[in-house]
């Protein structure tokens, strides 16, 4: 449902500003959401400063610094540093991305970082996703087969195999779905971008056998339908996949499978 | 985690922090257009009626269509009328799974902004 405004528990308060280092020549503003599960306060925006000349060149780098050398509590999930396991997805000067691939030097003025937008929060940036990795687990992102299991491996001639590039590179880091406006407002039935371009991976692959079905399944006025192309998945994505092309294609199949 | 604790859980921030872009503006623009049309053909269908009824109904309907504020709304359903027929064209070419890379589509977003704003004048200079 459409609801313009947080609600009360979540309405951000200023938040404290912490202490800038001494003898900094580059100082550089990182506004940050804090929320604890441990009192009974709302979220709200604590202002760090950070010498950025004596600090690495990504946003995750700064976040890091700032656990390391200021303030210990601050949250977030991180892993790899490098764009592939998805971890530190958040909401970074007004769009989601990855922490870990983006410049500092890519954001002008104040760095503002909040969680991915339109989740319940566990604690500081850190989201509950567990819903949308049970959105991902419902379109049956495995390959499904009917015929006997062949003595080999399932085999794929190489344009094929193309189709799935573009949808494959997928780190399910949930910066499209929670870009998504509809998201926003139906994430309770709309299966939004991320499990919409997994749905599709696995439809067009020429060694599935479950397509029809995989098309039934998402035949519904909210799980694929409530795509209205607003594209801000495909602007978002870190990975510069298209999700909103994948949400298209399936549109398409569905028509031409009525037809 | 108890299920208390996670009732108490905020929600982040999402329209308030969101940057907003072309594709996303001219999409909710789609809607607003959409939507405001009402108010136009509700004024548009008043003309008419008043024409077909009586002469000084219409008197009345027409001097409210002829003020400044009767000509803003026609005006402004007129460009709302392109822009929308517009955005319905560019969700047309969309169906097709085509123009949907960042650059291509951005192009259409371009085009049905300043194609609503081009068609709007070209109608009140030639209508």
């Amino acid at each position: 449902m459409v609801q313009l405004t947080l609600p009360k528990n979540s309405r951000i308060m200023k938040g404290k500003t912490w202490p800038k280092p001494e003898g900094a020549n580059n100082l550089r503003v990182f506004k940050i959401y804090r929320w604890s599960p441990d009192d009974t306060q709302n979220p709200s925006l604590d202002t760090y400063f950070l010498d950025v000349d004596n600090c690495g060149p990504m946003i995750l780098d700064a976040l890091i610094k700032i656990k390391t050398d200021i303030d210990p509590t601050l949250t977030f999930r991180r892993s790899c540093r490098e764009g592939i396991c998805g971890s530190c997805a958040m909401s970074i000067d007004g769009i989601n991305t990855l922490a870990c691939i983006h410049g500092i030097d890519d954001v002008k003025g104040d760095i503002n970082i909040y969680p991915l937008p339109h989740m319940p929060v566990i604690k500081d940036l850190i989201p509950d996703l567990t819903h949308f990795y049970a959105q991902h687990a419902s379109i049956m992102p495995w390959l499904e087969t009917k015929t006997d299991r062949p003595s080999n491996e399932w085999k794929q001639s190489i344009e094929d195999r193309k189709k799935l590039d573009g949808l494959y590179e997928c780190v399910m880091c949930a910066s499209c779905s929670t870009s998504c406006p509809s998201y926003w407002w139906n994430s309770d039935k709309y299966l939004g971008p991320a499990a919409l371009l997994h749905a599709y991976r696995w439809i067009i692959d020429s060694r599935d056998e479950a397509t029809g079905e995989r098309l039934s399944e998402l035949e519904d006025p909210f799980k694929l339908y409530r795509c209205h192309t607003i594209m801000n998945c495909t602007n978002t994505c870190p990975k510069g996949l298209n999700p909103a092309k994948a949400i298209a294609e399936v549109k398409k199949m569905m028509v031409e499978k009525s037809a | 985690m108890s299920t208390s604790k996670s009732d108490q859980r905020p929600l982040s921030p999402h329209l308030s922090v969101y940057k907003w872009q072309l594709h996303a503006i001219t999409s909710i623009l789609t809607r607003i257009t959409g939507n405001a049309l009402i108010v136009g053909v509700i004024l548009f269908v008043w003309w008419l009626l008043a024409a077909a009824t009586s002469e000084s109904n219409y008197q009345i309907v027409n001097g409210i269509i002829s003020s400044w504020l009767g000509k803003l709304i026609l005006i402004g359903s007129l460009w709302a009328l392109w822009y929308h027929s517009l955005a319905g064209i560019r969700h047309l070419i969309w169906d097709h799974a085509v123009w949907l890379d960042i650059n291509k589509s951005r192009l259409l977003g371009w085009a049905v902004v300043f194609g609503s704003f081009a068609l709007t004048f070209l109608t009140i200079l030639f209508v």
